[in-house]
Formats: C-alpha cells, sequence, structure tokens
C-alpha cells in the first residue's frame, strides 16, 4: 500500500500511528497516512528559525525560477512518494479515490496549480501591488525615490488545509516565494495534492526545509494554528469559529457566495443562466466560491425553475467518466444526513426544492458504487428560511426573492458576491457593504479567480509588514 | 518450546488459582454482615443466592452482572465504606466531573498500597531512594495527587506539586478556547520550570504526555537532573512512546503507566525494542484484573491480539467493583514472565467515543 510520510523540514518520518484513507468505492485503503503527533509538531515548529533561514538564503528571483520548474514537474512528471514515485495519472487516480472528485475535474484542478506555480511572478505583481521583490532579498529598497522596508511577520506559514478541492492549495503556493517555509497539515482525506506539490518544489531546487508536512489530529492542528505566526485555516463554521479572533489566522471558512440581480437588471435574467450554472455547478459545486444563493429583487420562482431545468440535466457517473461533473461523497452517511437535512428544513413553509419536481428523481443517487447528491435548486420566498442562506457540498442553490433596498442588509456574511447591475448607487453600496468579501461587478462567474485579485486576504500583506525606514546617505 | 514454557504456564496456571482464592476471600469480605459495604449488603439483600456460596472464582462474577458507573455518582458515599473500616479514616476520589456529577470512589490505604506495590516495579537508577519528586499531573480530588506523594514518600522522596484543573481544561476544549488553553498549559509549566530550578534534589517526575512534551520545549529535563519520568494520566500511543524515548528524553527511565481511580495502577512491560514501542499494560492482579471483553458481546473474552472493550475488576478489602464496562478498548496481550496473566495493548478510548471525548493538557 502507498504510504505518505511526514514531512520534517522536508526529511520523511514514518510514524507509529498511522491512518487509512479509503476508496470512495468500496472502501478499500487506497494509502497509508503517518500521522504526526502534538508533541512533534510544537518540537519541529520550535527549530523553525534554521528552516526559514534556509529558504531566505535563495532571492525571490530564483525562487520564482524554482517554482516555474516545479510547475511542469508538478504537472507531468513523477515525483518522489516515500521512495517510490507518482505519475500524475497515479495522483490523479488517488486523488479522485479517495476524495470522489472525478477524474476530469481532478485534471483541471491540476492545471489551475500548474498555472500558479507558473505565473507566480504575476501573481506576487498582484499581491505586492508591483513592489520591487528585491526588497526582500535585502529587507530594503528604493522604489520611486522612496525608501521601502517589509519585514517578515513569520518564520512559517501554517496551513491547516481542506479536502473539498485540490484548487484551493493554490493560494499558500506563493508563500514559497515570499520566503516563508510552510507548515501544511492536509485533509484527512486529501494528503496528495500539497505533499506533490511540496516534491515538485523540492525537486525544481527549493531548500526541502521549507516543507513540514503534518498530517495529524485536532490537537495537532491547534498545535499549528497556534505556534505558527502566521496560518491559513480552512474549514466550516465550527472550526474557524474558534479562531475568527486571532489575527494571526487567516480564516478561509463557508462561503455563502451569491449571484445578485438588481432591479435593473432582472428583466433580463435569462441572459445569466449561464453564468448562474456556471457558478453553481463548476468544479462540482464544491468550493467556497461556488454561488449557493440567486438574489433577486423579482422573478424568483421563474429563474429557480430555469436553473433547476439547467442543472438537473447534470448527472451522476462513474469517476472516471470524461463527462463527471459531480462529486461523490466518501462517506455516504454524510450524503444521507445532508439530504434528509435539507428534506427536514423543505417543512418548514416558504421553500420549495424545484429539482425534485423537475426531476421526478430522488436527490440521493447511487451509481458505481458511490454515493452522490444531485444538483439541487431551492425556491425560497422566505429569505430567513433555513436553507435561504446555507451551503453544501454538491451544487445547491437557493433562489431568494428580497427587494433591492433590503438585500445588503439581509445577505450576511458573503465570501464572493456577482452583482448584476448598473445602478451607480447600487454599485457604491455593494462597495461599500462589510458583508461582502470579494465583489464581482458585472458578469463574472463566482467562481472565476483572478490570481492577483486573492479573496479573504492578501497573502504579502499576511506574512510581511512595511516598516518606516530612514537612511543616512552615506557621505 | 514446550519445557521452555512450562515455567510461565506454571506461573500462569498458580496466578490463576491465586486469582481464585482472592475472589473468593473479598466476596466473603464484602457480603459478610459484619465487614461489607452497606452497598453490597443490600445489594446482596435483592439476589436470589448467596454470593459467599454461589462465587468460587473469578469467572463466577458474572453472577453479579455489570458494575454500573452511575452507582459512584452521588451519594451517600459512605454506603461503599466497608463496617470493618467504619472507623478508619476515609479519603475520596474523584474521576470525570468534567459535566455533571463525578464518579466518587472511597479509600482508606488502597491507594497508598497500589503504588507501594508500584514502586517495586521501579529501577533504583531511575528513581533514586531518597529523591525528591515533581508531580505534575491533575491534583484537586483526585487519587493521583496523594498517590504520587505517597509513592515519593515511600522510596524516601517529598514530593512537589502544581496546581492542574483538567476538569478547566476538558471546558476550554469543549468552548474552542485553544488561546486560552494555551495560556493555562503555559501558566501549569512555568510553575513546573519554577520548582525544578528550586529544588535541585528533584530527579523523579510524575507528568502527563502532554505535559511532558510542553515541558520538554523549554526545559532539557536531562541536563535539570531528571533521572526517571512516571508519565501517565491519559491515553499514550505507540508513536508517543517512542518519540518520548528518542527525541524527548533520550537517557531518561521512561516509565508509561495506565492509573485508573476505580482500579488501581497498572505497570507496563518492560521496555523492549522488538515490541516496536507497544505499551502493554499488567494489572495488579489479584487486587485487579483487566479482561477484554467483545465490542457486541460484553460476556465473552476476546481472543489474543484481538481487539476488546476494557473490563475491570476491582477486588480488594476496601473496594470491591466487579466487571465494570470502561470506555476504553485494545488487544488482547499475553502473560509475561513478570505478570503471568492477561495485559492489554494499545489502550485507547473505545472507537466509537473518539469524536466526543476530549484529551487536554493534563
Amino acid at each position: 500500500m502507498i504510504h505518505i510520510p511526514i514531512l520534517r523540514a522536508g526529511r520523511s518520518y514514518k510514524s507509529l500511528t498511522t491512518v487509512d484513507v479509503p476508496h470512495v468505492k468500496g472502501g478499500e485503503p487506497v494509502a497509508r497516512v503517518s500521522q504526526a503527533n502534538q508533541g512533534l509538531i510544537a518540537k519541529d515548529l520550535h527549530s523553525v528559525d534554521q528552516n526559514w533561514r534556509a529558504l531566505e538564503a535563495l532571492t525571490v528571483s530564483e525562487l520564482l525560477v524554482i517554482c516555474k520548474e516545479a510547475a511542469q514537474l508538478f504537472a507531468e512528471t513523477e515525483l518522489p512518494l516515500d521512495g517510490a514515485s507518482q505519475s500524475p495519472d497515479d495522483y490523479v487516480h488517488c486523488l479522485s479515490a479517495t476524495t470522489g472528485m472525478p477524474e476530469s475535474l481532478c485534471w483541471k484542478n491540476m492545471a489551475k496549480i500548474r498555472v500558479v506555480l507558473e505565473e507566480l511572478e504575476a501573481i506576487l505583481g498582484g499581491l505586492t501591488r508591483g513592489l520591487d521583490l528585491s526588497v526582500l532579498d535585502e529587507g530594503w529598497g528604493v522604489q520611486d525615490g522612496r525608501h521601502l522596508s517589509y519585514v517578515p511577520q513569520t518564520e512559517a506559514l501554517g496551513a491547516v488545509l481542506p479536502n473539498n478541492s485540490p484548487g484551493v492549495h493554490a493560494l499558500w503556493i506563493p508563500a514559497v516565494a515570499l520566503k516563508t517555509p510552510l507548515i501544511l497539515k492536509p485533509g484527512s482525506l486529501e494528503p496528495w495534492t500539497p505533499f506533490r506539490i511540496s516534491q515538485a518544489l523540492i525537486e525544481a531546487g527549493c531548500p526541502m526545509e521549507a516543507f513540514g508536512f503534518y498530517p495529524t489530529d485536532y490537537s495537532g492542528s491547534s498545535e499549528i494554528l497556534l505556534r505558527s505566526g502566521r496560518s491559513m485555516l480552512f474549514g466550516g463554521g465550527t472550526t474557524v469559529s474558534p479562531w475568527k479572533t486571532d489575527s494571526r489566522v487567516q480564516i478561509h471558512g463557508p462561503g455563502q457566495s451569491k449571484i445578485i440581480l438588481a432591479d435593473d437588471t432582472i428583466a433580463g435574467w435569462e441572459d445569466y443562466a449561464d453564468l448562474m450554472v456556471a457558478s453553481v455547478a463548476e468544479n462540482g459545486g464544491r468550493s467556497c466560491i461556488n454561488a449557493s444563493g440567486v438574489w433577486v429583487p423579482s422573478d424568483g420562482k421563474e429563474v429557480a425553475e430555469a436553473l433547476a431545468s439547467r442543472l438537473s440535466r447534470i448527472e451522476a457517473r462513474p469517476l472516471d467518466d470524461p463527462e463527471a461533473g459531480i462529486a461523490a461523497f466518501p462517506n455516504p452517511e454524510v450524503a444521507h444526513h445532508m439530504s434528509n437535512l435539507i428534506d427536514s428544513h423543505l417543512k418548514v413553509p416558504g421553500a420549495t426544492d424545484i429539482t425534485a419536481m423537475v426531476r421526478g428523481t430522488e436527490r440521493l443517487a447511487q451509481v458505481d458504487g458511490c454515493t452522490f447528491l444531485l444538483p439541487t435548486v431551492i425556491w425560497c420566498e422566505d429569505w430567513q428560511h433555513p436553507l435561504a442562506n446555507t451551503e453544501f457540498l454538491f451544487p445547491f442553490v437557493s433562489v431568494v426573492e428580497v427587494p433591492q433596498t433590503a438585500m445588503l442588509e439581509r445577505i450576511g456574511p458573503t465570501l464572493v458576491v456577482t452583482a448584476i447591475t448598473e445602478n451607480r448607487k447600487f454599485r457604491r453600496d455593494l462597495t461599500n457593504s462589510l458583508a461582502v468579501d470579494r465583489l464581482n461587478l458585472g458578469p463574472i462567474p463566482t467562481n472565476q479567480i483572478s490570481w492577483d485579485q486573492p479573496h479573504e486576504g492578501n497573502l504579502f500583506d499576511f506574512l510581511y509588514q512595511q516598516r518606516a525606514l530612514q537612511i543616512e546617505p552615506r557621505r | 518450546m514446550e519445557i521452555l514454557n512450562q515455567p510461565l504456564s506454571q506461573k500462569v496456571n498458580d496466578a490463576r488459582v491465586q486469582l481464585d482464592t482472592h475472589v473468593r476471600e473479598i466476596v466473603g469480605w464484602h457480603f459478610n454482615r459484619e465487614t461489607g459495604s452497606p452497598f453490597w449488603l443490600e445489594f446482596a439483600d435483592k439476589l436470589d443466592f448467596d454470593p459467599r456460596k454461589e462465587i468460587g472464582g473469578y469467572d463466577d462474577l458474572k453472577l453479579l452482572g455489570h458494575f454500573q458507573d452511575e452507582w459512584l455518582r452521588g451519594g451517600p458515599v459512605r454506603r461503599w465504606v466497608p463496617k470493618a473500616y467504619a472507623d478508619e479514616p476515609v479519603y475520596v476520589f474523584e474521576t470525570g466531573g468534567s459535566t455533571g456529577i463525578p464518579k466518587s470512589r472511597i479509600s482508606i490505604r488502597d491507594f497508598q498500597i497500589d503504588y507501594e506495590i508500584y514502586s517495586e516495579t521501579l529501577s533504583d537508577g531511575g528513581f533514586p531512594y531518597g529523591s525528591d519528586w515533581l508531580m505534575l499531573g491533575p491534583t484537586g480530588p483526585r487519587r493521583l495527587r496523594l498517590a504520587v506523594e505517597h509513592l515519593a514518600q515511600h522510596r524516601g522522596g517529598i514530593c512537589f506539586h502544581v496546581d492542574l484543573d483538567p476538569r478547566w481544561v476538558n471546558k476550554l476544549i469543549n468552548y474552542g478556547k485553544h488561546q486560552e488553553l494555551d495560556l493555562y498549559k503555559n501558566h501549569v509549566i512555568d510553575q513546573a520550570l519554577n520548582i525544578l530550578r528550586a529544588h535541585e534534589s528533584i530527579r523523579c517526575l510524575f507528568t502527563t504526555p502532554k505535559l511532558l512534551e510542553a515541558l520538554c520545549e523549554k526545559i532539557s529535563l536531562k541536563k535539570a537532573g531528571i533521572r526517571g519520568i512516571f508519565c501517565g494520566g491519559t491515553e499514550m500511543n505507540a508513536q508517543f512512546h517512542r518519540f518520548a524515548r528518542e527525541e524527548l528524553i533520550p537517557g531518561i527511565d521512561f516509565v508509561p503507566t495506565y492509573g485508573n481511580t476505580l482500579m488501581g495502577l497498572a505497570c507496563c512491560k518492560p521496555f523492549d525494542l522488538a515490541d516496536n514501542y507497544a505499551i502493554i499494560y499488567y494489572p495488579p492482579q489479584p487486587r485487579a484484573v483487566i479482561e477484554l471483553v467483545g465490542l457486541e458481546n460484553t460476556e465473552e473474552t476476546v481472543e489474543y491480539d484481538q481487539t476488546g472493550r476494557v473490563m475491570l475488576t476491582t477486588l480488594t478489602k476496601e473496594f470491591f467493583m466487579p466487571r465494570f464496562l470502561e470506555r476504553d478498548e485494545a488487544e488482547r496481550a499475553r502473560p509475561i514472565e513478570n505478570y503471568p496473566w492477561d495485559g492489554v495493548e494499545n489502550l485507547r478510548l473505545l472507537s466509537e467515543l473518539t469524536e466526543s471525548v476530549v484529551v487536554g493538557v493534563y
């Protein structure tokens, strides 16, 4: 069986505690993953300054070259995996087998990661607003005639990572070029991507000390968040809630992303049907940037019916089917529980499952030994209904009818809003809204990412702080 | 092989005979109107048989069913005091209680006897006679606090303490107050460091796995003069055992132990690299027995190397607790020379409870 080790400053460590990661189809173990005990993580984080020095010795330019080379290695070559090797095909098979994501989507996510590694220079340009990155090599520099200095805020970036989509790993990759070692805690079902990215970067010449990879439990994750000067935390509401007030932790929590049509655009809603379908269903509807809400001032039921008609065409297919568009649930009980929860909420007046009427079949589907939840569109007459502002790990969307004047006070925290309106005042209200994290003005799918416009915080600002610097001229 | 195994098999048989004899003695004591506890005498009144006549050995304890932990929650606690000890000073120790009413167990001298027996298993090199101790573990109404102090005194030393409230730790974890938990842990560790720096006579340490990790981040225990560490209080696995020996405290005598307020103290099989750091505990038979029973059928003992639920039986004149189903599971281990009776390997929380039970810093 494949063994995935812990990486301690890049060096493999086989733990006596292991967890088997099962195949979504049948539950046979696909890999055995070494688990780090809390004390081991704490000990390694205690000496992370040595790892920082190893990475700091390279210039940003050198690291960007390494990332570019790693892009090709990640996507095209065999990479080391605990004494054996893993091809891109192996990677995709394993990734699909343990997460339930169709292989076709795994390939797409792989391509996204490749792009990020290749285009890191442009991404850093966006993150730093065009800063001459040699400032990070020297500690200071001169730009537009002014002294600039940046001080690193941490000797390592912790990342407690999710299972939902491999594409999210693109968010921590820039840390390498920003000279910040990583302490990665992979999702329990998705050790594959962070391990492979790390191996690609090491193979490309990045100091191995830059990579800590610690599959671990709840207490180990807490240790990473407590000990790292800066961390990213991915998770649901209850996972991220205790860390919301810790400024050292960047939260990547629930998205509840939405598309908003306004009074001036609702009449032409049919023009945006493709946008809505893509926002809800691309990547299997598993990302926090997938839309889980479409908020309209009128015509809600018609919009819901049209969406249901389109989305109900998406079928559950075997994971190796090139046309597969939705992911299987690794734990079928979760799918049953989720579906039952939706049904129980539907007993509360004010919401209707339109897809159930259009499709005429159950939401839960069994195909090729896997359990799926089929796309679901809910028409919510009441914005306070329990299904009006929620999200699930499959293509699920609620169409909610709310007067435009009341929308922004009712949408609640929303990761991405795609607002389709030309109304200047409403646009201004949207840009002023604290509820909105990432704002797309115009018909841009919620899941369309511009890498130089990171949502949920700017990694450069998170890892570095500008400091005042005065230097006496040499005489 | 038969010849080689004979001495052990003889020891196993002898231990079993001793256990059955001990069971008859303890049942005779607790169900005797002159010496027994009010609880067991009232219990006997409701039976349609006389336990003293029907229970001839360990296996016959099945006649009494399973001891229920609810019986230990709430009072009157004196109903557990055997009449023979009615005039003795009585301790009460608690277990659990992070939420709701804790379980209480009375003790007169049991905790001292258990730790005196345990003391015989400690090496003089790791735990030198006359050395002082630091007890860095749960205090308050817990048996451990007094028991470790008694162990230190029994070995001619003095025991220093740091306050630690595990119920507060559990609440912090349940509330998701990680930062507060870290502050509390640091508060505890800072006090331990002060004691270690101020008292160079300390050579022996009791602590829990997580506190040992935290302490070792701040200090080299070897340089601080620590020779032996008695580690217990919470679950420990082979990985922690290896990490401790290889990285935390190489060169220090490390003794993992399974303590339980209701049972006593189970010793670890002497370290042997061939065991690959597996932690195998043996109960202090005949004063206590650990039997691994089926997860579904608790009336059947599992086979060797198979997983079963821990069933504890405590058999002392102070406390009789037959066939109590613990919230732990383990693999059944074979008898060894030092302990010619069944042991348990890889002791851990029942899988079905791992989601709901938290293990904090203590």
